[in-house]
């Protein structure tokens, strides 16, 4: 599995503290339901949405397809050096 | 919500209404519903009220036409006066209309006055020059006569000729000499010149230009010919001297009469301002006292008098919870009325279904407005909108996922919230400006939501930010570069880094603009399965709640359960497959590129459909298998458990179909051999009595509102809920593809707005590319607020929309609620103020 461990912990530790802690300390008042709902909510749709961007990225069945001008480009500016030859 | 009645003594009834009316909790019902509106008790009252408002609304127009501005209410709406100064109130009115209209026809005969005098100042004037054009000057002046000598000398004899001088409307002339050429056969001499400044007309206030005349001839058929031409032009015809000494005479007659005329049509001016300032302060004031009173005597008309004339009785309906804020309110109107008798608030019992009120605050009302568009809910039934405040612009925003845009519409959306009370109080007129200044707290929320789907697209503008590093490399050498256009990166290999971006789509995406969008489409195709199915299995747990609450424990079993067992073992397993294809299928990592057929069979290349996969599944079939190296299965026992899925929820139907009739058949056999058999009816009218007692939650409610309906009913009304259902849940599921396809669209709108315009202007070179730049940056903002935000957003909204009331409502919600309207001073002075405008 192609998946990387830091950024999963750190984004459901994010959402889980938003969507579970966060509504225990919901400010007393008429309005404690209602932000108890927006927070749940919000931290589940969200973390639901990274996680399935996160999991279609980790084991890619298909790469990008570039131009060669753009290949130079990142091999120049993303620590790639080009090498000679043929590939 | 209970039913209450309400006594209320005849002298404190007014009182008691104005206090209910400033709380704005009670919906009082109409007791009268057959009686003419002439014939209501409070006619009269009311008739007095709209004369007071018709003689405010004449006052508002005259101080808008003086431009005088009406100043605001300060501080709190001003109660509803009493009956007594009901009279005070439009002795003023009177006065101040009577003096108004005054005033205004005192100034309409002036100013005729004074118009007249101008013209015939201009007229002098004009002949003056006509005179001093002719004059010889080795004559004297006194001696001129209007023709001179040749006209003397030429006929040998002193030729009589007459003239008229007048005024007309410059537009007129043309048209005024051809006719009097062809009618005096060209006979008659004018001479005209125009007066310079505009002449104000008295009735219409407007500015008109207007030329003096002359026409000069001879004898008296002429003359009359000539006066009747004026008339019919309606020229004003002035009495002219001939000589110039009486002309400069009447010309300082008319200066001094001018300028009388001027003083006392400016304090005719000034004592009209005076009223008008002086009513401009109240005016709001007033309106808002005037208007209260009506309501009152509007609502009063709706109760019933009692038989001793002297108690009013009103039915209302009233939140339980406010019963006692109610009663203190009927106690103090009681008191400022200083009646003695206090007004009773009882309790009734009804089968009807009571109105459905839902509280809400300014934030919640928008989303609650948006559940209400639809359909109100039925009384005690789930409420929605609680969760529509998030749902929503999450829908949207995967729907409209761009950083950049979303960025502008939570500006707009902050701004519009950072400065509600200021833009409240300013009562803009635009409807357009007041649908989005009613929702600003959606705007903000799918503003917000949009960003951060945007941050997640890694879409700004069309273009990907590069936070983390991209995990993808290239390690092609320069000379497949050299001879290969497109070149496509191996995520077997080490092209891919074999862990991916943390956040987000990888920014390599964004360039790749040959392929991305099959990536793309299968990632979004995914996505919008996934939250589809999420949403609709919280749409199905909704109606567990509604079960649960009005007690419909049969429901739970036959509807609720074969429900969700149907949708969670076809679509959700359809969500699982996806995380499964998700986690079993890709590179190896440190066994990249190898042949080993373990790893192959674990690598793209066996990578199964899904989509075919699923329609196997549900017809049972089974393909061959085109790639030897692959496994049939994604997971060891698939096609058994697949198998058994659709099994079982196939039974679901049948239970769905039949359960609910049944059970309510062998109720109705169970009552009515229960009950006696000469006591059947009444058996059942003792049911319907037991049902009528409850007031809140009906207790058995299907148990009593079906032991009349036929059987047959009954089995239609299940089979289209099933078939309903059943349907919906295979159409609502590719329904929720349109958040793929908006975004899609949207994706490449973005594209196109920067590839055709930003770019084309950031890649000019040199100074004059700098001008270019300048241009067609206002270009690509244009499109890209009017298309993109605007026109993209709106139509996303509307797909949200339908989203929530079709695919997610329908699972749960009813709908067949009517909404509660309280007797409120607010809604009716924020109604009438609008209507107004």
């Amino acid at each position: 599995m192609g998946a990387s461990f830091v950024p999963i912990v750190v984004f459901t530790v994010l959402w889980g503290v938003v969507g579970i802690v966060c509504p225990i300390f919901a400010p007393k008042g008429p309005n404690r339901g209602i932000i108890q709902v927006v927070l749940m909510l919000t931290a589940a749709t969200c973390w639901l949405f990274w996680l399935c961007a996160y999991m279609a990225q980790m084991n890619p069945l298909i790469g990008p397809r570039l131009d060669n001008e753009t290949l130079i480009w990142i091999a120049h500016t993303w620590g790639n050096p080009i090498a000679n030859g043929t590939k | 919500m209970t039913l209450c009645q309400l006594f209320l003594q005849s002298e404190a009834a007014y009182a008691c209404v104005s206090e209910l009316g400033e709380l704005g909790l009670v919906q009082f019902r109409d007791l009268n519903p057959d009686v003419n509106a002439f014939q209501r008790k409070f006619v009269n009252e009311v008739r007095r009220c709209d004369e007071m408002e018709r003689k405010l609304r004449y006052l508002e127009k005259e101080i808008k036409r003086d431009g005088i501005p009406m100043l605001e209410i300060p501080g709190e709406c001003p109660e509803a006066p009493q009956p007594r100064e009901m009279i005070d109130l439009e002795a003023t009115f009177e006065k101040l209309e009577n003096e108004l209209r005054e005033v205004n026809q005192n100034a309409e005969a002036l100013k005729r006055n004074y118009l007249e005098l101008t013209e015939l100042k201009h007229i002098l004037r004009k002949t003056q020059v006509f005179f001093d054009e002719m004059a010889d000057p080795s004559r004297e002046e006194e001696q001129v006569t209007l023709l001179g000598e040749e006209g003397l000398m030429a006929g040998g004899q002193a030729l009589k000729l007459g003239f008229v001088a007048g005024v007309i409307l410059r537009e007129r002339i043309p048209a005024f000499e051809r006719m009097l050429w062809r009618a005096c056969r060209g006979n008659v001499f004018l001479r005209q010149a125009e007066i310079d400044s505009p002449l104000e007309d008295p009735s219409s206030s407007d500015q008109v230009y207007k030329s003096v005349f002359i026409i000069f001839f001879q004898g008296d058929q002429l003359k009359t010919r000539v006066k009747k031409i004026c008339e019919g032009f309606r020229a004003t015809l002035y009495p002219c001297p001939e000589a110039p000494a009486d002309r400069r005479e009447m010309a300082m007659g008319v200066m001094t009469r001018i300028e009388d005329l001027n003083t006392v049509l400016g304090q005719t001016q000034d004592h009209r301002h005076r009223v008008l300032v002086a009513a401009a302060k109240n005016i709001k004031n007033w309106f808002v006292k005037v208007r209260k009173i009506k309501a009152i005597y509007h609502t009063l008309n709706l109760f019933n008098l009692d038989v001793t004339q002297k108690c009013l009785i009103a039915e209302c309906w009233v939140p339980a919870l406010d019963m006692e804020t109610i009663q203190l309110a009927l106690r103090r109107g009681t008191e400022r009325s200083g009646s003695s008798v206090p007004p009773i608030l009882n309790r009734m019992e009804t089968a009807e279904e009571p109105p459905t009120y839902n509280r809400n605050n300014k934030f919640t009302s928008a989303f609650q407005h948006l559940i209400y568009a639809y359909g109100v809910a039925t009384y005690r039934e789930v409420n929605p909108a609680p969760y529509t405040i998030i749902t929503f612009p999450f829908l949207f925003a995967v729907m409209f996922g761009d950083l950049g845009h979303g960025a502008l519409i939570a500006i707009f959306g902050f701004w519009m919230c950072y400065k509600e009370k200021p833009l409240q109080a300013k009562k803009i007129d635009s409807e357009i400006w007041n649908i989005f200044f009613g929702g600003r707290y959606i705007i903000l929320l799918m503003g917000l939501f949009s960003m951060y789907t945007g941050l997640i697209y890694n879409d700004i503008f069309s273009k990907s930010l590069n936070i983390f590093g991209s995990s993808w490399r290239s390690n092609y050498r320069n000379d497949t570069l050299a001879d290969n256009k497109l070149l496509q990166l191996n995520p077997d290999s080490e092209d891919y880094l074999q862990y991916p971006y943390p956040f987000g789509i990888d920014p390599v995406w964004q360039l790749a603009e040959s392929n991305k969008i099959i990536f793309m489409n299968a990632y979004k195709m995914k996505i919008s399965i996934i939250i589809g199915v999420f949403h609709m299995l919280f749409g199905v747990c909704m109606s567990l709640w509604n079960h649960i609450y009005f007690k419909r424990r049969i429901s739970i079993y036959v509807e609720f359960i074969p429900q969700i067992v149907f949708l969670t073992l076809l679509f959700f397993y359809m969500v699982l497959l996806m995380f499964i294809k998700w986690t079993s299928y890709g590179p190896t990592p440190g066994k990249l590129g190898s042949d080993d057929p373990d790893v192959i069979r674990t690598s793209a290349y066996c990578a199964p459909s899904i989509l075919i996969t699923f329609i196997n599944m549900m017809l049972f079939k089974t393909d061959p298998n085109t790639r030897p190296q692959c496994d049939d299965v994604m997971y060891a026992g698939q096609m058994g458990l697949q198998k058994m899925f659709v099994v079982v929820a196939l039974l679901c139907v049948p239970i769905m179909l039949f359960g609910k009739p049944y059970f309510i058949m062998r109720e109705q056999k169970q009552q009515a051999r229960s009950q006696p058999l000469g006591a059947g009816p009444e058996g059942a009218e003792g049911a319907q009595a037991e049902n009528g007692a409850a007031a809140g939650a009906p207790a058995e409610a299907p148990h009593g509102a079906h032991s009349h309906e036929e059987i047959s009913e009954v089995f239609i009304h299940q089979a289209i809920h099933t078939i309903e259902y059943v349907l919906g849940s295979v159409s609502h599921t590719a329904s929720y593809l349109r958040l793929w396809a908006l975004s899609l669209a949207h994706a490449q709108l973005a594209e196109v707005a920067w590839n055709m315009l930003l770019r084309k202007g950031l890649m000019s070179m040199g100074f004059q590319g700098g001008i270019f730049l300048y241009v067609v940056f206002a270009g690509w903002a244009a499109i890209s607020v009017s298309i993109l935000v605007l026109m993209e957003g709106l139509s996303a909204f509307l797909h949200t929309l339908r989203l929530h009331w079709v695919e997610f409502q329908s699972k749960f919600y009813a709908g067949e609620g009517y909404l509660f309207q309280p007797f409120s001073f607010e809604v009716i002075l924020d109604s009438a103020g609008q209507a107004e405008e």
